[in-house]
């Protein structure tokens, strides 16, 4: 399946939608979307996973770049992560460093 | 100013290279591509080989330029690779001769010694594809977990408390109630961490996680069917891998992130994690064994060999490690920094650590290279180092293992006392005293401190605890073997049947017995080591060597927690008593004299009268005070702990010595009582009712505290 992703900043609110697959060869482009964000002045970065099947170590490892670059004054929202994907984040360890959340509110 | 480094000045068959750099041996990332540095002192030319995740076929084989040979390092930097789905190997031309112990043979891919990742057999259990024609391949891994403030945790090693356990085993059984997918996984541990919390350890000993594979000498049993798998994992195929099959994530490559998780998590709430290291040998086996790596790269080098070529065999596996080679020390130095470093390990058990003081013909060193650089090495200044102090190849260093003021000791002296005291035997109260002590027999004199002594009276190799009290002999039948594998000296003994038993007598007479190892355990001096699942009575069924059982026979029954309960409870308190009490955890050994003017002993030894131990050779009494106020040489106080044991089968009265001027004697534990009469939780102890004496029942244990 390929794979779609969209970015957009919302006053203090990064928003990143991501659908299909999120491998070694498609990870480069959430990471461009990543650093394309960080040059905004945001408070708070969600990341819309429903619509995402898979993920490889590398799309790990751009997580932990967001979260590194982004700095701890950002919280990170991952919105609807699909169970591989969750299982994925939650034995790595990673789980710790982001709010897993179902749904996400922007109206807040 | 950009880089020059990082642009290509070579290109083969498309490929863009450039001569690497010879350090660190690996496969490293280094801007805009990655480094390849392989050692051999023998091959005449390399190759690298790549594939791409799974593919049966390589995509490219680059064979190094003769200038990109340094000394006998071939390093080479390729550029443009999709490193995350890398896979590479090697193969190595140069002499094929048997006798000159060269193996040389290009048709073979080889693993790379110092591959961080090794793919293949990714999830346990399944079956690979046989005609790979690269079965253990090497990947490549990053080094940027988030281990935040974490650095491996110092705890000294006098106040350990051990509990070694199997990777699979601990969390594999459906009884463990926890997340399908995490069962006997490394996620499965972590699940598990508020369980060991509970017990009370502080320190866990993985049993080998080092990428091996389960089905080296995989075989059906004869009469069963049964497969048998190698599942204790004591053969390693690669030293800096994490094993893939015990981690959930393995099928994506991501078990060092899993394992670095798991540590992380244990050191929050002050666990620490020690590896068994298994350096003596590989899973190449002899002379019929496959080729993975090593064999093929420098045989010479790496393995210890007759003058006729073939393997010396001091492991008992087929192979030897020549690990006071210089190269193959290197390797086991820059293996463990690597795990301090990047996994943040707290220390190490070596398996058969014997053999890494032998020299490349066998022979014993007086002052083996390899242990006194483990022992001097700056990384791993502060890691535990455990030798398991002895051979299969007849070497056997209790006592004597050269230590350089570093090296702890798994004691198997102390095994032996303990389990004849326990079972009744004669003439054993004078070397008890010794393991009460911290064996200062064996290591007093050296200079080496009590907590040099890894007590424990059972471990993965052997009975557990309730087999102990249940078999008389070995049943390994279950192995294929005929019974014939497996120790047969066990110092067991089965209270009158052989085997479960309704015989309630019987079952009372073994969970005593238990309670009587499991308190001297706790409170002798050194570092105590249980074996997972003792704790609530697991069973082998008499098996002392269950290495190839991936069955319920090897994992941990959870069930058996509810039907144990007392007799968890027992363990949970005596490992609360212990950290409770730093008079049971000494630096220093006893002086068996008043060095501070308290009016006690450090240590005194009493029998049923007090202040007269009966030493004689048909003595099954003993009892002994530790003086508070000379805890930790007197640093801290602590209250007077009075521990008597009556391994006799009659109950006696022991008269007891006057407690401090102005304090009682209070019983925290009778291994003569029933529960919950037996143990009572640390700071909770009811006063003894008479303070002159008491009487101890038959095989039973009493500790008692004065306040």
């Amino acid at each position: 399946m390929a794979f779609t992703i969209e970015a957009e900043v919302l006053g203090d609110l990064g928003k990143v939608t991501l659908i299909g697959e999120l491998d070694g060869s498609t990870a480069p482009l959430f990471k461009e979307k990543i650093e394309e964000i960080a040059k905004a002045e945001i408070k708070r970065l969600v990341l819309l996973m429903a619509e995402l099947e898979y993920m490889s170590s590398a799309g790990l490892r751009v997580l932990i770049f967001a979260k590194q670059k982004m700095g701890t004054s950002v919280n990170i929202y991952i919105v609807g992560a699909q169970e591989m994907v969750q299982d994925t984040i939650d034995q790595t360890g990673l789980h710790q460093s982001f709010y897993l959340v179902d749904a996400f509110d922007f109206t807040t | 100013m950009e880089r020059i480094d990082i642009h290509p000045t070579h290109e083969i068959n498309g490929r863009k290279l450039r001569c690497g750099q010879p350090f660190p041996f690996g496969a490293m990332l280094v801007p805009g591509g990655v480094n390849f540095a392989i050692y051999s002192s023998h091959a005449s030319s390399c190759t690298l080989v790549l594939f791409n995740k799974k593919e049966p076929q390589p995509f490219a084989e680059i064979p190094f330029p003769e200038a990109f040979r340094i000394g006998n390092v071939f390093c080479m930097t390729v550029f443009d690779l999709d490193y995350e789905n890398l896979e590479y190997g090697y193969r190595m031309d140069g002499p094929n001769n048997f006798q000159a112990g060269h193996w040389f043979d290009t048709s073979k891919i080889l693993l790379d010694p110092y591959a961080k990742i090794v793919s293949g057999r990714d999830v346990w259990g399944v079956q690979p594809d046989w005609n790979d024609i690269y079965q253990h391949r090497g990947r490549i891994s990053f080094d940027d977990f988030d281990w935040q403030d974490d650095r491996p945790l110092d705890i000294p090693l006098e106040d350990m408390i051990i509990y070694e356990m199997h990777a699979r085993g601990f969390t594999k059984d459906e009884s463990a109630r926890i997340k399908d997918s995490h069962r006997g996984t490394f996620a499965g541990i972590r699940d598990k961490i508020s369980y060991l919390q509970e017990l009370g350890v502080n320190t866990i000993e993985l049993m080998p996680i080092f990428e091996f594979d389960e089905f080296e000498n995989s075989r059906r049993h004869p009469e069963t069917g049964e497969l048998l798998l190698n599942y204790w994992g004591y053969s390693t195929v690669n030293f800096f891998a994490p094993k893939a099959g015990y981690a959930a994530t393995g099928k994506f490559g991501m078990q060092t992130d899993e394992l670095k998780t798991l540590v992380k998590e244990l050191h929050k709430v002050g666990i620490a994690v020690i590896l068994d290291v298994v350096f003596n040998h590989t899973a190449e086996g002899n002379e019929r064994g496959p080729t993975i790596s090593f064999r093929g790269i420098d045989n010479k080098t790496y393995y210890m060999l007759t003058p006729e070529g073939y393997y010396f065999n001091f492991s008992g596996t087929g192979n030897t490690l020549n690990c006071n080679n210089p190269i193959v020390r290197g390797m086991v130095l820059d293996c463990l920094r690597y795990w301090t470093a990047e996994f943040h390990i707290d220390g190490f058990r070596f398996d058969l650590a014997s053999i890494l003081g032998r020299d490349p013909w066998g022979f014993p060193l007086a002052n083996p290279p390899l242990l006194e650089t483990l022992a001097f090495d700056p990384i791993l200044a502060r890691s535990k180092l455990i030798a398991e102090a002895w051979d299969a190849g007849g070497l056997y260093q209790v006592g004597s293992f050269p230590n350089y003021g570093r090296w702890a000791e798994w004691n198997g002296k102390y095994r032996d006392s303990v389990r004849k005291f326990i079972k009744g035997d004669l003439g054993l109260v004078g070397e008890m005293a010794q393991r009460i002590q911290g064996s200062p027999d064996l290591y007093q004199a050296a200079g080496r401190p009590p907590s040099t002594s890894i007590n424990f009276i059972t471990a993965h190799d052997g009975f557990t605890l309730a087999d102990l009290v249940s078999y008389n002999g070995k049943h390994n039948e279950a192995n294929g073997e005929h019974n014939n594998d497996g120790a047969n000296d066990n110092y067991s003994w089965n209270c009158g049947i052989e085997g479960p038993t309704d015989n309630i007598y019987i079952q009372a007479l073994r969970h005593k017995l238990m309670r009587n190892a499991m308190a001297i355990l706790m409170v002798s001096q050194g570092v105590p080591m249980i074996l997972m699942g003792d704790e609530f009575g697991r069973t082998q069924y008499g098996n002392n060597n269950t290495y190839c059982h991936d069955s319920p026979l090897n994992w941990l029954n959870w069930n058996l927690l509810e039907k144990e309960k007392d007799w968890f409870r027992f363990v949970q308190y005596c490992i609360a008593f212990r950290h409770a009490h730093p008079v049971f955890r000494n630096a220093e050994h006893f002086q068996n004299c008043d060095y501070l003017g308290t009016g006690y002993p450090d240590i005194s030894w009493h029998g049923v009268q007090a202040w007269h131990a009966d030493w004689s050779a048909t003595s099954r009494v003993l009892a002994f005070m530790l003086c508070g106020q000379h805890a930790k040489g007197g640093k801290v106080k602590d209250n007077q702990i009075y521990v008597a044991m009556n391994m006799h089968h009659e109950s006696l009265w022991f008269n007891l010595p006057e407690p401090p001027l102005g304090q009682a004697w209070y019983v925290f534990a009778n291994t003569g009582a029933k529960p919950p009469e037996d143990i009572h939780w640390p700071g909770s102890e009811p006063r003894l009712d008479s303070q002159s004496g008491l009487l101890v029942g038959d095989r039973s244990l009493v500790i008692l505290l004065a306040k």
